[in-house]
């Protein structure tokens, strides 16, 4: 690792100051990708700023039709908590298959969100979602959120505070996980909400995306046979040594109709 | 530089370390903990597992610093009184390790997924095992070990 000097933040103003002051620091949440990242010497910040402890950030709750997540709330703490498997469960399994165990005692939300790894799996169910992210200084939709890979709307020292998710109807996720990372080789999140059917995919593409055919296919017919006739565009697929555009293609149809399966099932 | 203080296996230290060190360096290096290994630089085996306030964590990808005021178990703090700890013995009744590199964070993890979850079926254990990697392939054994401690531990 490169030199940097560390700097456990005591407050989430202190954080936003700092940072804004100086352009090459970064913000460390559970640090499960800036941490490798400084390993390999990808990056060379001149500070960390430390943000997973602050109290500000954390929390599960929900308020007015929404579950509320603290930026910093951990993989785990999702995946465990009663009030999210009560209110949407669909999440709490989702935090569950985030790579592993150690991953997801220290992997934060808002971590993942901010990264916005292609492979990454909370992104598919912030845009099924429709999701608010609470920053320092405003409140972005999700459709404004994700900018392709690793590209946000976040500005230059602009943090994540928390996630309000509002509540679906029914909510599920179906995922097909890298064998050795856990990431999604393309992870599907579907949620009927009054409004209709949206259908978000990760990992298959450069980044989160809605499938807006399966959408309306989904919206006439709820059931995995209505996604039968619909064609992947293999040319929008990411394609590397683990899989071809075409696999990855295949594996958006076949882990949507799995998650409509999985929605289906839930009474 | 800062200075830092945290408690591993009991032992209260104090240590000033540079910003960058990584936890298990500062385990290894700085308290001559060995048990606690290194087997990749990519985050991705596990080896390095230590239980950082009770939950498994791999301290290869943690900062020194950010362990400080935090209670560290490893490896060496498991057996107590002279006796292994019930993961430990099972490894050993079971045989659940070839070459051993990976076993010390393979117990570890498998301690802290018997705490969470007293007895795991099967897709349970290798759900709760995604974090290690075992590079002699031993892994049959490694459940039947899992499922021993299961039975063997209060």
């Amino acid at each position: 690792m490169f030199e940097f000097n560390y700097l456990q933040a005591k407050s989430l103003s202190e954080a936003a100051a700092f940072v804004a002051a100086n352009p090459d620091a970064k913000l460390l949440a559970g640090g499960m990708t800036l941490i490798p990242t400084l390993k390999q010497r990808l990056a060379q910040p001149s500070h960390l700023v430390d943000i997973g402890g602050l109290p500000e950030l954390r929390g599960i709750e929900v308020k007015a039709g929404k579950l509320v997540l603290g930026a910093v709330t951990r993989h785990h703490e999702v995946a465990v908590s009663a009030v999210v498997r009560q209110a949407l469960p669909a999440l709490a399994y989702l935090a569950e298959q985030i790579g592993d165990p150690q991953v997801r005692n220290r992997g934060t939300v808002g971590g993942s969100i901010a990264n916005n790894d292609p492979a990454a799996d909370y992104p598919a169910a912030v845009l099924a979602l429709s999701a608010t992210i609470v920053t320092t200084r405003r409140e972005i939709g999700a459709d404004d959120f994700f900018h392709g890979m690793f590209e946000t709307a976040l500005e230059e020292g602009e943090i994540v505070v928390r996630l309000l998710f509002p509540l679906p109807q029914r909510a599920a996720y179906a995922k097909f996980p890298h064998p050795a990372s856990g990431y999604a080789m393309t992870g599907v999140f579907i949620a009927e909400t009054k409004t209709g059917i949206r259908v978000a995919v990760t990992g298959a593409g450069p980044g989160v995306f809605r499938w807006s055919d399966a959408e309306s296919a989904l919206a006439k017919q709820l059931d995995p046979a209505a996604l039968d006739g619909l064609g992947v565009a293999t040319d929008d697929m990411n394609e590397d040594f683990h899989a071809t555009r075409e696999y990855r293609a295949n594996l958006v149809k076949v882990m949507a109709k799995r998650a409509v399966q999985k929605l289906l099932e839930i009474s | 530089m800062t200075k830092i203080e945290l408690t591993v296996n009991g032992t209260q230290y104090s240590r000033e370390v540079e910003d960058r060190t990584l936890l298990v360096d500062l385990i290894r290096d700085q308290l001559g903990l060995t048990g606690t290994h290194v087997g990749c630089d990519t985050s991705q085996c596990g080896c390095c597992t230590v239980h950082l306030n009770g939950r498994a964590i791999k301290s290869c990808t943690m900062l020194a610093v950010q362990a400080s005021g935090a209670e560290i178990v490893t490896i060496e703090g498991m057996a107590k009184d002279g006796k292994l700890h019930p993961v430990q013995q099972a490894f050993t009744d079971c045989h659940a390790l070839q070459c051993g590199f990976c076993t010390p964070g393979m117990i570890m993890a498998v301690a802290a997924l018997l705490k969470d979850n007293p007895h795991p079926i099967d897709e349970e254990i290798y759900h709760g095992l995604e974090g290690n990697l075992c590079r002699c392939t031993g892994y049959i054994n490694i459940v039947k070990a899992v499922k021993q401690a299961a039975q063997t531990t209060k």
